[in-house]
């Protein structure tokens, strides 16, 4: 059994590592946090440069070729850097759909852009509050031309395509939702900043009225699509949680080094280390269910839907766990806008919804474990 | 068993009503009824001035100090009575909440009687708002730990130093101070607890940016302040026994209603269509509500205990110490799950988010209501030593002189 | 990243396969598969012998305790083919519960501490089960806090004299041999008057008594000791140094890589996947739902982690310490898990016993047992400490008694 990343896989997280506390301290993630950008610019080039953006990416459009378990410790150490780029929207959820159904064309004509940097794209996919189903798609196509509204979509302000997922019929059936790609650029699209809990990362309200549009694989396949990007999106942001996890459950750790009260190290009082061991072992949990999903996702296992789910589940709790007893750790300076807990809470509660609730992921864990059962 | 008022206590409330009926400030009624989320009342101090000033015409202002201070002299359910009369517009009387209940109590136990008549009416009727200046970046939960440091000069005390977490520093008159005069003994033996002027020179007050993005505390910084001696509160080095009586009424709300997000997300449940229908016909829904259901009725009970111990002139028990412990995790909790029941949606925030972004704004403020005045840690510590009567922890710091105390950790 | 094994990890898979396929006890597996959480009841059989009997096959083919060294009865196997015994003997390990402190705890610290000879003597009998060995470390005055111990060993010309109690000792009535630790130097501080020994247990003196537990089984024992005598060759360590020693032992209790931990969370998974509520089968419930997920991600949570520390044992590397979480969460998540599935049968939940209550009674026999999985082999808490100190390196608790002569301890908590 060899149910670890390779050593190669580790320099590469070394390396994503080095670069991210370089280019990626926290005081360049509060620039956007501040609103003082919509995402770091330069920080983008760099990761495109690095190469990190383009991991996944076949060599043939511009990527490095390398793979799935390669993207996924890079993903880690962008959740453990609260790295404020498109990264998420454009690899995780954009790149996937093209590689998975995109025509030779629509990969050409965008996936290399993808890894050089140059092109950011999302998913258009929720339409106000809800989970992610077929009958929550209210936007409709109509010869390829789109109408409706989409939100949140995660970094819609400042994308530069999206894939939408848009109805084409109302049969009630999975296959009425089709998906389609959208060049924000053109006319018909309208953008709204929204407000969010992680100001950190981008969030819109993107309004499609006669948008051109070109369908992304077969019209009927749609859902089943989408449910295979949200898959494999599930487990690349379930390492960028355990990321968030392990760096949150460090900070508490020092500051419980660090800080004096009683005349003793708060982390020798039980409460406070019996807290902190806690939070390691739902990092733990989350990390090897992680693990689990990376290899699903590396091998396409018939595996990977119930992977994904376990992997995004655990990792939304131990992410989420982590970083509110990170802040109980720190006392009230955890709670100043000056010290970082607050963003490491933020960024976990937006990702714990970004891809769908956590209800709706057990829902899901339980339905694909009962088919498995079953079959 | 009953929930009913003694003769005398529905005369009271009949009194108290009709004059709430005939005085209060209608038209901020909505507006405090259902506030904007994340929304505060800074800078609309004076609203809550001309409604204390009111108040303490009628005699209702601090009703159950002494009548000479400014009070009315109530007994201890006759102020709870009035705290539950009173209803939203008791949120006006926020500014007040520190200078009466934990300044005003300190004074009166230790000040002299010229002083006590001098600046206790102010307080009373809100014309003059105090502030509590005892946390500093270095003692926190270990409050005797503070380094604020007052020297002896002719008749003054001449102060030095660093307080933070500060409620209302910004727009208070008057503070009490609690400071270190002997670093060479026991840390609990060195303190002295002033009350000061906060014009005076060399008081800078800097307000904390907080992680929800509010400002509701300052750092106060004092460099050479001037405080007289007359203003001490209490022997020299007696402060940490000074200190007891102002955090003793800091825990000492009884019939105030602890908010825990329960009403908020049982009503919201009740109004969301989810995929399946309305959210509250949802088993796991339900589960949830019904287990928080019980832990908000529990402390809703548990308050009526304090409050029938209160009428029957017994001191209530120990019971309602739990209620910040339970209702500080619960909102965090609370608020994660109202926000998981609007998918992906939830993590928008403000006017974008469902239900104005009440449970966004509880989520970023709720890890406060955990730490501020006792953290979960030492609420627990509190029930177990001083309800359940265990051990205190070991103080390694008990016996050696203040300033041999470790204050690195590595 | 996969889950394959070397190809000579399958080599020895393949052999271990044929050997077991042609050698297991198969009428019991049915039993031994259902059985739950130690209650193992094979049917017109005594599993005692049914165990030794096993045992005693694996041994002689080489497959007992495979990685001792050969000279001690083992098979000189690597970590990772132990591993790998381990799942191929799948339902059959079962039957080596009884030897499982002998051979994973007396063992490492008799070849640790015992002559050559002693080594040669015992441990092969260990190994074959011929022998069984208990621990005998916990005592009434000393639980998580083992070197509370009060058993005194006294010198009395080349014997030592035992006099004192044990308690949570695990087979200890149908054990040959025992490993003892006990204070010999009570005016020094309590880590340092210890002293380890074995002991063969009919010497005189000894008594036996087995601990009705709160769910009304008896797993455990007390052993008496009064005037045993012990000869100074079985001292294991030197004099004094037996909390060194006990380390050993002790260290060896938490290694049990590869090992599955019971969670309850099968067990549940199947029961909700088969009850019909109200409203339509209890999968199909969003509350059922909802919390069979929280447990699900936690039982995967933990193979994986063992999977992890496999993967580094197949390296040749040492695992790291995840691997110390897996008794932490399942012991709680079991008694949540039971508590409810109990739930899940409504009023009728309160019965037990396999005629009277639902899936055989299983839920409610979880139940009463699981309280004690929190606390045996170290509690909740001392696992929280052990995280907290060797994982994320806080300090460890202040000790009022380190420097203090164990007989000024104070030994009430109150007056």
């Amino acid at each position: 059994m060899n149910f670890d990343f390779s050593d190669d896989q580790k320099q590469l997280r070394d390396e994503a590592r080095k670069f991210l506390a370089s280019k990626c301290p926290p005081k360049a993630v509060r620039q956007v946090l501040d609103g003082k950008a919509l995402y770091d610019k330069e920080l983008w080039k760099g990761l495109a440069e690095m190469g990190f953006i383009g991991v996944a990416i076949p060599e043939e459009f511009g990527g490095t070729g390398a793979g799935h378990l390669e993207l996924c410790v890079v993903a880690e150490e962008m959740g453990r850097a609260l790295a404020p780029v498109p990264f998420s929207s454009t690899v995780y959820l954009a790149a996937e759909a093209l590689m998975l159904a995109g025509t030779e064309a629509q990969k050409q004509k965008w996936l290399p852009k993808i890894a050089s940097g140059e092109a950011i794209g999302t998913l258009a996919l929720f339409e106000g509050s809800g989970n992610p189903t077929p009958k929550s798609i209210k936007l409709v196509a109509n010869n390829n031309t789109l109408d409706g509204t989409k939100k949140p979509v995660p970094d819609g302000e400042i994308a530069d395509f999206a894939i939408v997922a848009a109805r084409t019929a109302s049969t009630g059936r999975d296959s009425d939702i089709a998906l389609f790609i959208v060049d924000l650029m053109d006319g018909g699209v309208t953008r709204k900043a929204l407000t969010s809990v992680d100001p950190s990362r981008n969030q819109a309200e993107i309004t499609f009225k006669g948008a051109k549009a070109e369908p992304l694989g077969a019209a009927a396949d749609g859902w089943s699509i989408l449910s295979q990007v949200l898959d494999r999106a599930a487990v690349l942001v379930a390492f960028e949680q355990v990321g968030g996890s392990d760096r949150a459950l460090e900070m508490g750790r020092d500051y419980a080094l660090d800080r004096i009260a009683f005349g003793r190290q708060i982390g020798s009082f039980q409460a406070v280390k019996h807290m902190l061991a806690d939070m390691y072992v739902s990092a733990t949990l989350a990390r090897s269910n992680c693990y689990y999903g990376a290899w699903a996702l590396s091998t396409n296992a018939s595996e990977l839907p119930e992977a994904a789910a376990s992997a995004r589940i655990s990792a939304t709790q131990a992410f989420q766990h982590c970083s509110k007893n990170n802040i109980q750790v720190h006392g009230g300076m955890g709670f100043t806008w000056e010290f970082d807990c607050h963003m490491y809470y933020r960024r976990s509660n937006a990702l714990a919804l970004s891809l769908g609730s956590l209800s709706y992921w057990e829902d899901q864990l339980i339905e694909r474990m009962r088919k498995k059962n079953a079959a | 068993m009953n929930f009913d008022d003694t003769p005398q206590e529905a005369e009271f409330r009949k009194v108290a009503r009709a004059w709430i009926a005939a005085n209060a400030p209608k038209h901020l009624e909505d507006e405090l009824t259902n506030p904007k989320p994340g929304a505060t009342r800074d800078g609309k101090l004076a609203e809550s001035k001309a409604w204390q000033k009111k108040k303490a015409e009628g005699g209702w202002a601090c009703l159950h100090w002494p009548k000479e201070y400014g009070g009315r002299g109530a007994t201890p359910i006759e102020r709870v009575i009035w705290q539950q009369e009173e209803g939203v517009y008791d949120k006006l009387s926020r500014p007040f909440a520190i200078g009466q209940g934990m300044c005003g109590p300190t004074v009166m136990a230790y000040a002299s009687e010229a002083l006590k008549q001098t600046y206790l009416p102010p307080l009373a009727s809100g014309e003059k708002v105090w502030c509590q200046l005892f946390s500093e970046p270095a003692g926190g939960s270990d409050v005797a730990g503070l380094r604020t440091r007052a020297e002896k000069d002719g008749d003054d005390w001449i102060i030095n130093g660093q307080k933070i977490w500060t409620s209302g520093a910004h727009y208070s008159d008057y503070g009490i101070l609690i400071t270190r005069t002997d670093p060479n003994v026991a840390k609990h033996k060195g303190l002295t607890m002033f009350f000061l002027d906060m014009k005076s020179e060399g008081v800078e007050v800097k307000p904390i940016k907080q992680a929800n993005g509010m400002q509701e505390f300052n750092e106060v910084f004092f460099t050479n302040v001037r405080i007289p001696d007359s203003q001490r509160l209490g022997a020299v080095n007696d402060g940490w026994n000074v200190s007891l009586t102002t955090l003793m009424n800091e825990r000492m709300s009884i019939g105030a209603r602890v908010a825990t997000g329960f009403p908020e997300l049982f009503e919201f449940c009740s109004n969301l269509m989810l995929d399946d229908g309305v959210a509250i016909d949802n088993p796991d829904v339900r589960s949830k509500l019904a287990s928080w259901a019980v832990k908000n009725s529990g402390l809703t009970y548990t308050s009526y205990r304090s409050i029938s111990a209160l009428s029957k002139g017994e001191r209530p028990g120990p019971e309602n110490s739990i209620g910040k412990l339970v209702s500080g995790m619960m909102m965090q909790d609370i608020a994660t799950f109202a926000m998981d029941l609007q998918g992906a949606a939830g993590l928008l925030s403000g006017e974008d988010a469902a239900a104005g972004g009440e449970f966004q704004a509880l989520l970023l403020s709720s890890p406060s209501m955990r730490i501020a005045g006792g953290t979960d840690e030492i609420l627990r510590n509190i029930i177990a030593e001083r309800v359940l009567g265990l051990p205190g922890d070991i103080r390694v710091d008990k016996n050696v002189p203040f300033n041999k105390i470790a204050t690195k950790g590595r | 990243m996969n889950f394959d094994d070397t190809p000579q990890e399958a080599a020895f898979r393949a052999q271990a396969r044929e050997w077991i396929a042609a050698n297991a006890p198969k009428q019991y597996e049915d039993d031994l598969r259902k059985a739950s959480l130690g209650r193992v009841q094979l049917k017109g059989a005594n599993i005692l012998e049914v165990a030794k009997a096993w045992q005693k096959k694996k041994a002689d083919a080489g497959w007992a305790v495979p990685h001792w060294p050969k000279d001690y009865g083992g098979r000189g196997a690597t970590p990772i083919e132990r591993v790998i015994w381990q799942q191929e003997e799948g339902v059959f390990g079962k039957l080596g519960a009884l030897f499982i402190i002998g051979q994973g705890m007396c063992g490492p610290t008799m070849m640790a501490f015992a002559s050559e000879d002693q080594k040669r003597h015992f441990l092969p009998p260990l190994a074959s089960g011929e022998n069984v060995w208990c621990q005998l470390f916990s005592e009434p005055a000393g639980g998580s806090d083992v070197a509370g111990l009060r058993t005194r060993a006294e010198k009395d010309g080349d014997d030592w004299i035992i006099n004192g109690q044990k308690i949570w000792t695990s087979g200890a009535h149908y054990s040959d041999y025992g490993i003892l630790i006990t204070r010999t130097d009570p005016t020094v501080p309590k880590h340092k008057g210890l002293t380890m020994f074995f002991l063969d247990m009919k010497s005189p003196g000894v008594e036996i008594k087995p601990i009705k537990q709160a769910n009304g089984q008896s797993e455990f024992n007390e052993v008496y000791f009064t005037d045993v005598r012990i000869p100074d060759a079985q001292r294991l360590g030197a004099v004094g140094d037996g909390w060194n020693v006990s380390l050993t032992t002790l260290m060896n209790e938490r290694m049990s890589i590869g090992a599955n931990v019971a969670t309850g969370f099968p067990e549940l998974f199947e029961f909700a996947n088969t009850l019909i509520l109200d409203d339509g089968p209890a999968i199909d419930n969003a509350a059922v739902r909802s919390k069979l997920a929280n447990w699900a991600v936690r039982a995967s949570g933990l193979k994986y982690t063992s999977f992890r520390a496999i993967s580094a044992l197949s390296k040749g590397e040492r695992p790291g310490p995840e691997n110390s979480i897996g008794k932490l969460v399942a012991g709680s998540m079991i008694q949540d898990v039971a508590t409810y599935a109990i739930d899940l049968q409504g009023a009728a939940g309160v019965m037990s016993g396999a005629d009277d209550a639902d899936a055989g009674g299983k839920f409610q026999a979880m139940l009463l047992r699981s309280p004690a999985t929190r606390v045996e082999g170290g509690t909740d808490e001392i696992l929280r400490n052990i995280i907290a100190e060797r994982v994320l390196g806080l300090p460890g608790d202040i000790r009022v008694d380190k420097d203090v002569p164990f007989n000024k301890i104070p030994t009430k908590g109150r007056a």
